[in-house]
C-alpha cells in the first residue's frame, strides 16, 4: 500500500492491530489516492478568489481562511473545514510548514496564508508548540513577515541556520546531502507551503524545488535546469516519508525574472494550488506560467531553452514521485 | 569540535614531530632552516587553538546568527548582466546568477547586482603541516607550512576528503576572522616560511589568497596554494601569480571522469597547467589514483605523455591512494600494486620525478638523481629525513635538480 508518508510495515501493523484498518478507520490519506479521485488520476485543486486583498495589497484574512478551507475540503472531498486535517495528521505529531522566504515581503510564501494553516492544525488538534514554520535562514523569514519564535507555548518561527544541519549525508542518485534538522528532529509531518515562481535555471518553481531548502547544499544542484537533481532530492527517505501536502501560494506569483521578486514579472494570480501529488502540482504551475507567459508575449520555457524538465524526471519510473501526464491529473477549480 | 583533525591530519601531526636526529642535513643553512621549522613545529602543534579552527561555534538549536559581513567582499573576477544579474568569471562554470543568489561554489552571492565574496579572512581550518603533506616535494622540503581554508569548493568530487568543509556554505562551516595580516603574523610567530592555501578548493576564496599572499611577502613569507586548478585563465594568472609554487590535483585524464565523479571538466585544468608553465610557476601534479575509475594503463600512458609533451619531465608527479570517503564508500582502497603500476608506466614514458603518495615507507616517496639514481632527498611519510641536495644540484654527479630548495 503506497502511504502518504511511507509508513513502515510495523508502523503498517500496528496501525491495524490497534485502530482497525487505516483506510477504514483513520482515514489517513495517502498521495495519489484521494477519495473520491478516478483510479490512477491525481488531483490538483486550485482555489482562486479576485478579491483576496482587501485595497488591492492586504491579504484578507478571512478571505485567504475561505479559500483554503475550499480548497483542502474540494481535495479532501470533505464538506467539514476540519477534517481534512486531521486525515493528514494523527494527535500528538509535529508538523513543519516549509515555507519559501527567498523572494522577500514581494514573493514569499504570505504570512496570512500560513496564520491560516496553522489556525485549521489547531483546530484539528495539533497544539501550537508542535508546530514549526521554517526556511533555510532566519533572516530571510524575517524579512518575509514572519517572527522568530521559539516560545514555549506558540507556533515556533525559525531556519535552519538556528537548528544546523545532520551530520550525517543521505544520498539518493546523484546527490549527498545533509538534512535541516528542523526536518529530521522537530516534525513528523511536512506541509509544503511553497511559491509559483519563474526560475532562471529550472524553469519554474513551486513544490519540489522547494525541498532545495532542505539541503545544505542546494548551490550543487543548479546545473543542467536542476535536472535530476530536484527529483533525487525528493526522493531522499526522510523527505519523502515526512511529506504530505503541498499548498502552493500562488497568491502573487512570477512568470518571468525568477527566482527573486522583480515587480515588473510578478502578478496576482490570487489562487492557491494544493495537492498531495507534488509532481502533478508542479505540471499544473507550469501550464499556468505559460499561459501568463503568452499573454505576455513572452517565449515559452522550453523556447527559452529552460522547459522544466525535472517535471518528467519525477515522474520516471525511477522516482515515481506523482504523475506529469495531463491524463492523470484531475484538477478542479474552486 | 568538528574540524579538529582533518581526515589526513593526524598522521601529519604524528609525522610532524620532528627531532634534530631525523635531520642530518649536509647543507648547514638547509641544517639550519630545519632545525628551527622541526622546532616551530612542536611548539605550533602542542598549541590547541591551532590544531582546531580558531573559533569553533557547534551547532545547536536557537544559535546565535553569525556576524557575516565582516567576511563580505566584493567578488573580483566577475561581470554584471542586466536585470540585477552577474556572470562569475572566476572558474569556467561561469555561474550566471541572479540576485540573491549564490553560485556553484556556494561561497559568492550577488546582492543587488553586486557580486561578493562571502569567505575573505573566514578561516574554517588552519593547521601547520610539513610542507611535504600538501605534498610539495620539490619545495623547501622539511618546512613547515601554515595551512589554511575556508568553505566551499567550485567542483564536487565524490571522493573528497575534506567534504565537510568544501562541500558547505560558509555560514555551515565553524570559522574565525583571521584577515591577511593576522595570518601572516601566525605563520611567522611559529616558524613557517610559508603560508599554504588548501584542505578546501582555494579558487573560491582567491581574493582572500590574493591579499594574505601579498601581506606574506611583504613579511617576507612565501605562498603555495594546492589546487584543482578548474579557474579562468585571467584570475588564475592573477591569483596564482601571487604564489610561489602551486600544485594541482589532475583528477583525471579523461572528460568522463570529470563530468562522472568531479562534476567539472578536464581541459581548463590541462589549460590552467600550461598557463602556469608559462608562467614559470613551481608547480607539482596531484593524481588520486580511484579503482576501477581512472586506473588503467592507458590513462596514465596518456597522462604521462601529455606532460612530458606539455610540460617537460621534470614536473614532479605523485601518483596517491584513494581512501573510501563522502560519495564514494563502495571502492576499496587503492592497491599499492596499482600505484606502482601507474609509476613504472610514467617512469618509462620518461618522466623523472614519479612519486608514491599515501604509502608511508614506500621507496617511491623518496627523490632520486635521474642521472646517477642516487637519493637526495628521503622521506617517510610526511617526515623529510634527510635531503642532500646542494645548491639545487645532486652532490653526487652534479646534476641540476628542479625545485626551490632553500629558504
Amino acid at each position: 500500500m503506497d502511504w502518504r508518508r511511507d509508513a513502515s510495515r510495523r508502523e503498517f501493523l500496528k496501525r491495524c492491530l490497534t485502530g482497525g484498518a487505516i483506510v477504514a478507520v483513520s482515514g489517513r490519506v495517502p498521495p495519489l489516492a484521494q477519495p473520491g479521485t478516478a483510479a490512477g488520476k491525481s488531483r490538483v485543486v486550485i482555489g482562486r478568489d479576485p478579491m483576496l486583498r482587501t485595497n488591492g495589497t492586504t491579504i484578507d484574512a478571512g478571505r485567504i481562511l475561505s479559500v483554503l478551507d475550499r480548497t483542502m475540503q474540494a481535495l479532501f472531498q470533505s464538506d467539514n473545514a476540519i477534517e481534512p486535517w486531521k486525515k493528514l495528521v494523527y494527535s500528538g505529531e509535529r508538523v513543519g510548514l516549509k515555507v519559501n522566504t527567498l523572494g522577500g515581503r514581494g514573493l514569499s510564501t504570505n504570512l496570512p496564508l500560513v496564520e491560516a494553516i496553522c489556525e485549521r492544525l489547531q483546530q484539528a488538534g495539533v497544539r501550537a508548540s508542535d508546530i514549526v514554520v521554517w526556511d533555510r535562514d532566519t533572516d530571510e523569514l524575517e524579512r518575509a513577515g514572519f517572527h522568530f519564535s521559539t516560545a514555549g507555548n506558540r507556533v515556533q518561527c525559525f531556519g535552519t541556520d538556528r537548528a544546523g544541519y545532520e551530520e550525517e549525508l543521505v544520498t539518493y542518485g546523484n546527490v549527498g546531502s545533509r538534512l535541516s534538522k528542523i526536518l529530521s528532529q522537530h516534525c513528523d509531518v511536512l506541509i509544503n507551503v511553497p511559491v509559483l515562481k519563474d526560475h532562471d535555471g529550472a524553469g519554474i518553481t513551486a513544490a519540489l524545488k522547494n525541498m532545495y531548502g532542505v539541503i545544505h547544499n542546494p548551490n550543487k544542484y543548479h546545473p543542467n535546469g536542476c535536472n535530476p537533481y530536484i527529483a533525487d532530492v525528493n526522493m531522499l527517505p526522510e523527505i519523502r516519508r515526512k511529506m504530505g501536502l503541498t499548498i502552493c501560494d500562488a497568491i502573487t506569483a512570477s512568470y518571468e525574472g525568477g527566482p527573486g521578486y522583480k515587480p515588473q514579472y510578478a502578478w496576482k494570480e490570487n489562487a492557491l494550488i494544493v495537492s498531495q501529488d507534488p509532481v502533478a502540482l508542479d505540471y499544473t504551475g507550469w501550464q499556468i506560467i505559460e499561459r501568463k507567459r503568452a499573454e505576455k508575449g513572452l517565449k515559452t520555457l522550453e523556447a527559452d531553452g529552460r522547459a522544466p524538465h525535472y517535471i518528467a524526471t519525477a515522474a520516471d519510473d525511477k522516482h515515481r514521485l506523482g504523475t506529469n501526464d495531463p491524463k492523470k491529473i484531475a484538477t478542479v477549480e474552486v | 569540535m568538528k574540524f579538529e583533525m582533518l581526515p589526513e591530519l593526524a598522521s601529519a601531526t604524528a609525522s610532524a614531530n620532528l627531532t634534530s636526529e631525523h635531520v642530518p642535513f649536509s647543507s648547514p643553512l638547509d641544517r639550519r632552516s630545519f632545525l628551527k621549522c622541526a622546532l616551530a613545529s612542536g611548539t605550533a602543534l602542542s598549541i590547541c587553538d591551532l590544531a582546531h579552527p580558531l573559533i569553533a561555534v557547534p551547532t545547536a538549536s536557537a544559535l546565535p546568527k553569525q556576524d557575516d559581513s565582516r567576511f563580505r567582499v566584493e567578488a573580483r573576477f566577475y561581470h554584471k548582466l542586466q536585470n540585477r544579474k552577474i556572470k562569475c568569471k572566476l572558474c569556467p562554470r561561469e555561474c550566471t546568477v541572479g540576485d540573491k543568489e549564490r553560485g556553484y561554489c556556494g561561497v559568492r552571492e550577488n546582492h543587488g547586482g553586486t557580486y561578493y565574496t562571502l569567505v575573505h579572512s573566514r578561516v574554517c581550518a588552519a593547521h601547520i603541516d610539513p610542507i611535504e603533506k600538501k605534498p610539495l616535494f620539490h619545495y623547501l622540503p622539511g618546512t613547515l607550512a601554515f595551512s589554511l581554508a575556508t568553505a566551499g569548493c567550485n567542483v564536487n568530487c565524490k571522493f573528497c576528503q575534506n567534504w565537510d568543509i568544501s562541500q558547505v556554505r560558509p555560514e555551515q562551516a565553524p570559522a574565525d576572522y583571521a584577515p591577511p595580516k593576522l595570518v601572516t603574523e601566525l605563520a611567522r610567530q611559529h616558524g613557517c616560511p610559508t603560508i599554504a592555501y588548501t584542505y578546501s578548493e582555494p579558487v573560491v576564496f582567491s581574493e582572500f589568497l590574493m591579499d594574505t599572499a601579498d601581506a606574506g611577502h611583504e613579511a617576507g613569507i612565501r605562498s603555495v596554494v594546492v589546487s584543482n586548478g578548474y579557474m579562468q585563465e585571467d584570475a588564475l594568472k592573477a591569483a596564482y601569480g601571487k604564489m610561489d609554487a602551486v600544485k594541482i590535483d589532475l583528477k583525471a585524464f579523461s572528460e568522463s571522469y570529470y563530468k562522472d565523479v568531479v562534476v567539472g571538466e578536464l581541459k581548463p585544468v590541462l589549460d590552467a597547467l600550461l598557463t602556469l608553465r608559462k608562467m614559470g610557476k613551481w608547480t607539482e601534479i596531484v593524481y588520486l589514483v580511484v579503482p576501477t575509475l581512472n586506473d588503467s594503463d592507458s590513462e596514465f600512458r596518456d597522462l604521462a605523455r601529455w606532460i612530458k609533451r606539455n610540460l617537460g619531465t621534470d614536473v614532479p608527479v605523485h601518483f596517491t591512494q584513494f581512501h573510501p570517503e563522502y560519495l564514494l564508500k563502495n571502492l576499496p582502497i587503492t592497491p599499492v600494486p596499482t600505484l606502482e603500476r601507474a609509476k613504472a608506466i610514467a617512469d618509462a614514458e620518461g618522466l623523472h620525478y614519479v612519486y608514491l603518495g599515501n604509502v608511508p615507507g614506500h621507496p617511491a616517496e623518496n627523490t632520486y638523481c635521474p642521472k646517477c639514481h642516487g637519493m637526495l632527498v628521503e622521506r617517510l611519510g610526511l617526515t623529510a629525513k634527510q635531503m642532500l641536495i646542494r645548491k639545487g644540484s645532486c652532490p653526487f654527479c652534479g646534476q641540476q635538480i628542479p625545485g626551490v630548495w632553500h629558504v
